[in-house]
């Protein structure tokens, strides 16, 4: 188990360091990052100043390792356009996009495996059909246009929730929350469920359609040859065999509802990672960029580990073969 | 005579179908006594499984029990609501399927899935039940049950799979047990252990076995009474023996001359010209009339009723020494 977590942490490295370099050669062909820092008029000496102060006359590979070791400490140089560390400006955004990936993700698989199971077990209902036909909405739409139409309906017309922003925040050291204030609260709605959608119709289609399967396999029919209860039956046996699934795709989908933040963050206006992002992209803010890469990467990757090793705990099936092969 | 465990009379069982309705299981009657084991017989799709299923109420939509009764010691259970049939089923009814491997639930342990079948049928405690499964898990011949409790199904071989099947379906002390083709997936060795510990369980507690399977081997080995299975009903029923040794209906003549004998003679394996007929081809009258060699006239109209010879009981018209003019 030891061995198969190390072993999983070390290709971890490795995905880190190839995403480093990639992210590394950003700042050598988007052009000279230079022009974007001074005015046109500035003399070749101040320019060449500036060069020097950045580091940026040292050799390539020189670069690189200063870059990576500095990535490795979570220093990724100074933004160009805000003129403050990457880190600082990242730390700032990060519990906004967080605290909306966590909101959308929570809500999408307590949603999403609720309907899943009520679909699969009473399958004939006029519910269930209209679950499936609002997940097929929620899987064609894209983001930006159910953002749009939540703002429409529940800012504009109804004018029951704020259309944009976090609210009120509330400091916790370095975490700044919503969570804990009203208003805040009520701008953490309609982003999460935008953000949320379609990973719910995923995990909703998923787990029906693993939970018809799971109820059609022998060990549930002699688990009702044994006399259990209906409910021992759907809500012991099958939904833990149909949630193995589920866990690695809830799981990976969280890395992909960081990135995909973008898009919900600029909709609401929501002052975190992915809207930075989107600034950087219109400033060419490479640094910004460049660490932007580096974080989702390292989350998807953290997730990806994380869900490995859930894994081996839910499935017993998989600690003995892992054990075997170590 | 005292009342059998098990009793059906003329059980009909029919699935719906997008071409209509098929009739899977057309009349079924037999008895099982207490501590007596039925061996049912016949090829694929002959019925056998779909009766054991009817019998535990285990028939799913499309399909359902369309007629006749099924009696366990004297209640009837076929029209039960499903809540007091769910009661039955365990605790009355042990039910033990053909794939060890795919039996037991893979992500919980064996002692969790004994503890909580015991716990579902009978009033004890944890630890209680607990000492109890692992007295079962003894009983079907585990060794160190102690330890292979907290074991999961995967860690267990098949053979020893099937064993922990038959300790759950018999760890509310069931007055019957169905066991549908119990040691078809297991390899012969393990076949033979199975066998012989059903027939034990079924001698130490006095409990009925439906024994389900095609193999005619294991119905010599293991039952007392056998019942030969054709396209839905029952061809022959009888004591073992008298079946094996002297089979009446031309069907099981015929299967029972398909078995290989040890014995050497380079005879032919007789073999039964022919496939059983679809359920949605049926022939009129008796349903074997197109494979039989002794068919006539009234065999393709009239269907036979089971008709008393000996210790035997037979449907076919060759042994009604009345023949009937009018039937056609």
């Amino acid at each position: 188990m030891l061995a198969f977590t190390l072993r999983r942490a070390v290709q971890a490295i490795g995905v880190m360091f190839a995403v480093g370099i990639i992210a590394f050669s950003m700042f050598r062909f988007a052009g000279d990052p230079i022009n974007q820092i001074v005015s046109l008029d500035t003399p070749a000496a101040e320019r060449a100043a500036v060069r020097k102060s950045l580091g940026l006359d040292d050799p390539v590979p020189v670069q690189f390792v200063r870059y990576f070791a500095d990535a490795a400490q979570f220093k990724f140089g100074v933004s160009y356009q805000f003129r403050q560390p990457v880190s600082t400006l990242l730390m700032e955004r990060m519990p906004a996009t967080l605290e909306l990936a966590i909101c959308a993700t929570v809500f999408a698989m307590v949603s999403g495996i609720l309907m899943g199971v009520y679909s699969a077990l009473r399958r004939d209902t006029v519910l269930a059909k209209l679950f499936q036909a609002v997940s097929l909405i929620g899987i064609s739409l894209p983001t930006f246009l159910i953002g749009i139409l939540l703002i429409y309906l529940f800012a504009v017309t109804l004018g029951w929730l704020p259309s944009f922003g976090r609210g009120e925040v509330v400091k916790l050291g370095w975490w700044t929350t919503g969570l804990l204030t009203l208003s805040g609260l009520k701008a953490l709605i309609m982003p999460s469920i935008t953000l949320g959608l379609f990973q719910m119709t995923l995990i909703m289609r998923l787990v029906r359609a693993e939970m018809l399967e799971v109820l059609r396999t022998d060990y549930i029919r002699f688990a009702r040859a044994r006399g259990l209860t209906t409910r021992a039956i759907h809500f012991g046996h099958a939904l833990k065999n149909t949630l193995i699934p589920v866990i690695t795709v809830a799981g990976l989908q969280f890395g992909s509802v960081i990135a995909f933040s973008i898009i919900t963050e600029t909709v609401f206006q929501w002052p975190g990672m992915g809207l930075l992002f989107v600034q950087a992209v219109q400033n060419v803010d490479i640094p910004i960029m460049a660490a932007y890469l580096l974080m989702v990467s390292l989350i998807f990757v953290t997730i990806n580990l994380v869900v490995d090793i859930l894994y081996t705990v839910v499935d017993p099936r998989l600690r003995a073969t892992v054990g075997r092969a170590t | 005579m005292t009342e059998p465990i098990l009793s059906v009379r003329n059980l009909q069982v029919e699935f719906a179908s997008r071409r209509g309705t098929l009739r899977a299981i057309d009349g079924v009657s037999f008895d099982i006594a207490k501590g007596e084991v039925l061996g049912v017989v016949g090829e694929s799709g002959a019925g056998k499984s779909v009766t054991g299923l009817a019998v535990i109420g285990l028939i799913d939509p499309p399909g359902r029990i369309a007629g006749g009764e099924i009696r366990l010691a004297g209640l009837r259970i076929d029209n039960l609501p499903p809540e007091e049939l769910r009661r039955i089923r365990g605790k009355r009814i042990g039910m033990i399927f053909q794939d060890p491997l795919t039996s037991l639930n893979p992500l919980y342990r064996v002692g969790d899935q004994l503890i909580e079948t015991i716990k579902t049928h009978l009033n004890l405690s944890e630890t209680a039940a607990r000492r109890r499964a692992i007295d079962l898990l003894a009983e079907v011949g585990i060794p160190a049950p102690e330890k292979r409790i907290d074991g999961y199904p995967h860690e267990f071989s098949g053979g020893m799979r099937q064993r922990v099947v038959i300790a759950l379906a018999i760890c509310a002390e069931p007055e019957l047990i169905i066991a549908d083709e119990p040691t078809t997936a297991l390899d012969v060795s393990v076949q033979a252990q199975i066998i012989s510990l059903i027939k034990r369980l079924g001698r130490d507690h006095g409990t009925a076995v439906m024994l389900v399977t095609h193999d005619m081997g294991v119905i010599a080995e293991a039952s007392d009474r056998v019942a030969v299975m054709y396209a839905g009903r029952v061809a022959e029923i009888g004591p073992v023996q008298d079946v094996v040794r002297n089979p009446l209906h031309p069907y099981a003549k015929g299967l029972m001359g398909a078995i290989p004998t040890l014995a050497g003679d380079d005879k032919r394996l007789v073999q039964i010209p022919g496939s059983m007929p679809r359920l949605s081809a049926i022939p009129r009258g008796c349903s074997f009339n197109p494979r039989c060699a002794f068919a006539f006239d009234r065999c393709r109209v009239e269907r036979p009723e089971p008709l008393p010879r000996g210790t035997q009981s037979v449907a076919c018209h060759l042994y009604d020494n009345v023949p009937a003019e009018s039937a056609a």
